[in-house]
Parts: structure tokens; C-alpha cells; sequence
């Protein structure tokens, strides 16, 4: 025994481990390090066509500050801000309820707050688009009409627009955060609650003093992930705008690439917008990680 | 004592009524789509989306539609969901399993490094990189194909550090023994190690090609012609503020999440560890 284990210390495998290593290698170095770095580049430049390329400095970030810009860095962060306040708090509670042992029915109710998982942002796009829609008989305005309200164009105003956008992503979402919740409430040790029950805690009390401070780990992880992909949000406001944004509701930054790049053809201004993306959810996970205290934990 | 007992069951019926009605909140986009998809699209146009039926309108031409409507685009999307979404799980399985496993295995230099990037990826919005990207697949030649779909993000990251956790728990033992016996690392890996790590091979499996089959930006910027269409980018083709596809919208939507609803329901427990087995390690 002893001897084999020597005999694996010591072996070499020469180039064997970078085989098996090579798929990330060569997929990173060709579609993320060399797309990176030519964002980077064209980000400082003018692009006209395939050979009229100039460096103009820093003028596309100075073009950055017009409204467009604001109004699509503005909706990008109030988005990412609603979801946040939506999807952590309310899989939480429903995670604690379906890991509570006399809860009836926890597996058939977990699997129901899971499907919408299973549709396409286009799919579920396309129902909340005519759920939202404007005529009195449909979903949400038939509701309001039941309830005396009348009848409210949603998606073309800018806050009931906004509204549509986190209603859909609550709608896929909430499943996914639940089961991520779920599995961080299994990581929490059974010894601290009975514990509190001899100290006579009551259900608030073990609330807040044992299962937030278990979840911690969890709520950072989805709030990272949520930074990231509010951001990067641009399937739902496609579904349900198109990429005509008429007034700038639920225009996004990456549909603002999408837009000066595809539609205008200016690759130098949308790498600019594209890094200035970058470099802001990058602060803002920092600033997020900072003040949950993650960084801190790392030290010690 | 029996007070106790009888304020738990009060409590587990308000639960339950409580979880009964999110329910319903949550299902009823899936029964508002079934039933439009059986109207014409005038009266989705007219009246938006609802729950009234009426059996004098409600057909299953809508379905035959998706065959017979323009020259059975609909049919070509699905065709191409299926195979983009079988290229890009196949691969996707066996370049990230290899990864994973040789970073939780061998000790090499860069290996950290290596480690490190894959997580630095996974933080990085892909959106970002769609321009470069984008010419990219016309310089390569693979612009509106599958493999200008499939290329750029098969060799996932998150697929990489889930494989990684995996083999990370597996026994070492096995490997020795397997050295023992005068094989190759790589039959050490296909023939030992790869049968251990089945269940891993499930639960991504299921995860990617759900990501596959729903994914939209991407595809969006690389399939140009309508024939070479998937499901996503069909289906969000044929919105317009005109309402004249509206025939063929809803029961496409339908048709569209049928197969991962079926995956699901068949095999749930894949579908939830894909999400959790060493994801979420503060």
C-alpha cells in the first residue's frame, strides 16, 4: 500500500493532465480571451468597415454620457434591484416552509414552483406580453376589472413596463432560488434548532438568529447571480418590445449593444458600452460581497 | 398537549391552502397558453389572453397549422431545437466531464490557475463578448450553422466546476488499481472513472440541454435565415404588433416546452442536484 502511494506521488504525467484540460484551454483562449481583448481594442476605436479602423482614444466612453445610455444603465439597475428584493426573500420563506417537516405535500409543491423553470424566456415572454396586454378581457386587466379598476395599458409606461419585466422573471425564477435555498437549509446543523427549542426560542427567533445566518452562503451566491443576470438581462424586454423601445422603456444595456452594434453598425461604441458593463457589475459584486462580509470571511 | 396538536394541524391546513393557491399563481400561465392555442389568433388579437371557453371557435387547426404554414417552417425550427440541442449536450458532456475530472485528479502546473479561471468565467456576462463573437463565427465560417450556435459555449464553465466537485469525491483507489494493471490514464478515465461519475452525467445532461433548447441571445445573432431557425428564435420571430401569427404563436409556444416538461416530470431528481451538487459552497 505505502509503496503505491509512492510510486503515485511521484509519477509524472507529463502532458496527459493538460489533454484532458485542453477543451477549457483552447475554448477560453479562442471565444472568451481573444473576444475579450478585441472588445477591449475596439472599444477605443472607430470602426467603418473591414479596413477603415482609427484609434480615437477615449471618445466612446465620452459618447456614453447621453440619455440613452442613462436610460438603459437606469432601467438595468432598477430591474436588477426589484428582482433581487423579490427573489431572495420570497424563496426563502417558501424554502423554510417546504423543508418543514409537517408541511403536507413538500415534493409535488416544490416540483410545481420548478416548471416554469422549464420554458424559454421567449415562451414565458409570450404569455406575460398578452397577460399584460391592453385589451379589458385579458389576464391581468380582467382581474383589475373584477376588482373595479380599469383597464391599464401596462406596457407602454415605463413603471407598469418595469413591473411586467419583474412579474416574469419572478414567474421562472422563484423556483430555481428555492431549490438553491432548499439545499442551504439541508447544510444547516439539526443540533442548533433543538438546541433553541430547549432555550425556548420561539419560530421568529430561530428565524433570525439560526437560519439567515446558515442561508448566508446561499443569499450571496443568488445575489451574485442576480447582479449578473439582471444585468445581462435583454430576452425579456425583447419579448416584449422588440428592439424598437419606443421611449426608451425597458431599454437594456446589453439590447443597447445589440442596437449600436447590429442595427447601427458602430462596433466601437457598443464595445464601450460592453466593457463599461463589465467593469459595473463587477463593482457592484464587489460592493454586494463587501457588505455581506464575504471578503472578510476569506481572511481568517 | 392536545391543544398543542390541534394548533399544528390549523397551522399545516393555512400551509397548505397557502402553497395551494401559489400554485395555481404558478400553473396558470401553462393552462392560459393550453387553452389559447386551441383559439384562432383573431381572438387573441381581439381579446388578449383568457380563460373563456368556447367550443364554437376552439379547434386543433392551430396544430396543423405548425406542419402546413410556410412550407412547415415550424417543423425545420424543431428540427434544428432537436439537433443543436443534441450537438451541444453531447459535447458539452464529454469536453467539460474530461476538464472537470483532470482538475480534481492530477497535480500539474497551472492547475490552480487554470481553476481559478473557470470560476472568473462564470462571473462574466457572455452578453458582453456577442460582438466580437459574432465576427468571430463569420471569420471561422460557421456564422448561421450549427456549429456557430454550438462552438462558443459548449465547453461550459459552470459544467466544468460541477464535473470538477464530482470527481473530486470519487475514490482515488480505483485509480491505482487501475495503474496497477498497466492502463493508460486515459482508459483509466473512460473505462473506470467515467461509469463512476454516471450520475453526475444525468443530472448535467438534463441541465444542459434544457440550457440549449431555451437558449436565445446567442442563436439570436448567429442563425441569419429563417430555415436555419430554432424554436426560441422562430417563435420570437413571428411576434409582431400585427397579431397575423397568432395561429401558429401559442400552439408553437405549447409544442415548444412539451419535450422538458416530459424530461422533467420522468426524472426530477436529475434536474434539481444538476443545480445543487457542489454549487452552492460559500
Amino acid at each position: 500500500m505505502r509503496n503505491t502511494q509512492l510510486t503515485y506521488k511521484k509519477r509524472t504525467h507529463g502532458i496527459i493532465p493538460y489533454l484532458f484540460v485542453s477543451p477549457f484551454i483552447i475554448s477560453f483562449l479562442v471565444f472568451f480571451l481573444y473576444p475579450t481583448i478585441s472588445t477591449i481594442v475596439m472599444s477605443f476605436q472607430r470602426i467603418l468597415g473591414p479596413g477603415d479602423v482609427s484609434f480615437i482614444g477615449l471618445r466612446n466612453y465620452q459618447n456614453l454620457l447621453n440619455p440613452l445610455f442613462f436610460t438603459a444603465l437606469k432601467n438595468t439597475t432598477i430591474y436588477t434591484f426589484w428582482t433581487i428584493l423579490v427573489l431572495v426573500p420570497l424563496p426563502i420563506i417558501l424554502a423554510v416552509i417546504l423543508n418543514d417537516k409537517t408541511t403536507i405535500g413538500k415534493n409535488v409543491f416544490r416540483s410545481i414552483f420548478f416548471m416554469p423553470a422549464l420554458t424559454s424566456v421567449i415562451v414565458a415572454g409570450i404569455f406575460f406580453r398578452y397577460a399584460f396586454g391592453e385589451q379589458e378581457t385579458t389576464f391581468i386587466n380582467a382581474i383589475l376589472g373584477n376588482l373595479g379598476v380599469k383597464p391599464i395599458v401596462w406596457l407602454q409606461q415605463k413603471s407598469t413596463g418595469m413591473f411586467a419585466l419583474v412579474v416574469l422573471c419572478t414567474w421562472r425564477w422563484l423556483g430555481v432560488n428555492i431549490i438553491y435555498f432548499l439545499s442551504g437549509l439541508q447544510n444547516i446543523p439539526a443540533e442548533l434548532y433543538e438546541s433553541a427549542d430547549i432555550d425556548g426560542a420561539n419560530a421568529i427567533n430561530k428565524f433570525i438568529n439560526i437560519t439567515l445566518p446558515g442561508l448566508r452562503p446561499v443569499i450571496i451566491y443568488v445575489i451574485t447571480i442576480s447582479v449578473y443576470g439582471g444585468y445581462a438581462m435583454f430576452a425579456e424586454s425583447y419579448t416584449y418590445w422588440g428592439t424598437s423601445n419606443p421611449g426608451g422603456i425597458g431599454l437594456t444595456l446589453v439590447q443597447y449593444i445589440y442596437q449600436t452594434g447590429f442595427n447601427q453598425n458602430d462596433m466601437g461604441f457598443a464595445s464601450a458600452i460592453g466593457i463599461t458593463l463589465l467593469l459595473i457589475v463587477m463593482i457592484v459584486n464587489v460592493i454586494q460581497l463587501s457588505f455581506f462580509g464575504y471578503f472578510r470571511k476569506e481572511e481568517d | 398537549m392536545q391543544n398543542t396538536k390541534k394548533t399544528i394541524n390549523a397551522k399545516n391546513i393555512i400551509v397548505l391552502v397557502l402553497l395551494i393557491l401559489a400554485s395555481a399563481i404558478i400553473l396558470a400561465p401553462f393552462l392560459f397558453m393550453l387553452i389559447s392555442s386551441f383559439k384562432p389568433g383573431r381572438e387573441l388579437m381581439r381579446y388578449g389572453i383568457n380563460l373563456n371557453i368556447d367550443l364554437n371557435i376552439m379547434s386543433f387547426d392551430n396544430y396543423g397549422l405548425l406542419v402546413t404554414d410556410r412550407d412547415g417552417a415550424y417543423m425545420h425550427w424543431y428540427k434544428n431545437s432537436l439537433i443543436i440541442t443534441t450537438m451541444h449536450t453531447v459535447l458539452a458532456l464529454f469536453l467539460t466531464s474530461m476538464v472537470g475530472y483532470g482538475l480534481a485528479v492530477y497535480n500539474f502546473k497551472g492547475r490552480n490557475l487554470i481553476f481559478l479561471t473557470v470560476l472568473a468565467v462564470m462571473m462574466v456576462p457572455i452578453e458582453i463578448l456577442i460582438l466580437p463573437l459574432y465576427r468571430l463565427t463569420v471569420f471561422m465560417n460557421i456564422i448561421n450553422t450549427y456549429w456557430g450556435v454550438v462552438l462558443p459555449f459548449v465547453v461550459s464553465p459552470f459544467a466544468v466546476f460541477f464535473f470538477r466537485q464530482y470527481a473530486v469525491g470519487l475514490p482515488k483507489e480505483f485509480i491505482d488499481a487501475g495503474r496497477i494493471d498497466g492502463c493508460g490514464e486515459f482508459g483509466i478515465y473512460f473505462r473506470i472513472m467515467m461509469p463512476l461519475m454516471t450520475p453526475a452525467f444525468g443530472a448535467m445532461a438534463i441541465l444542459q440541454a434544457m440550457t440549449s433548447w431555451n437558449s436565445f441571445v446567442w442563436p439570436l445573432i448567429v442563425l441569419r435565415t429563417t430555415e436555419n431557425f430554432t424554436l426560441t428564435i422562430g417563435l420570437s420571430s413571428l411576434i409582431t404588433p400585427y397579431g397575423n401569427n397568432y395561429d401558429l404563436l401559442i400552439a408553437g409556444s405549447v409544442m415548444s416546452v412539451i419535450p422538458l416538461i416530459v424530461l422533467f416530470l420522468l426524472n426530477q431528481k436529475a434536474f434539481i442536484s444538476g443545480l445543487t451538487i457542489g454549487g452552492v459552497k460559500g
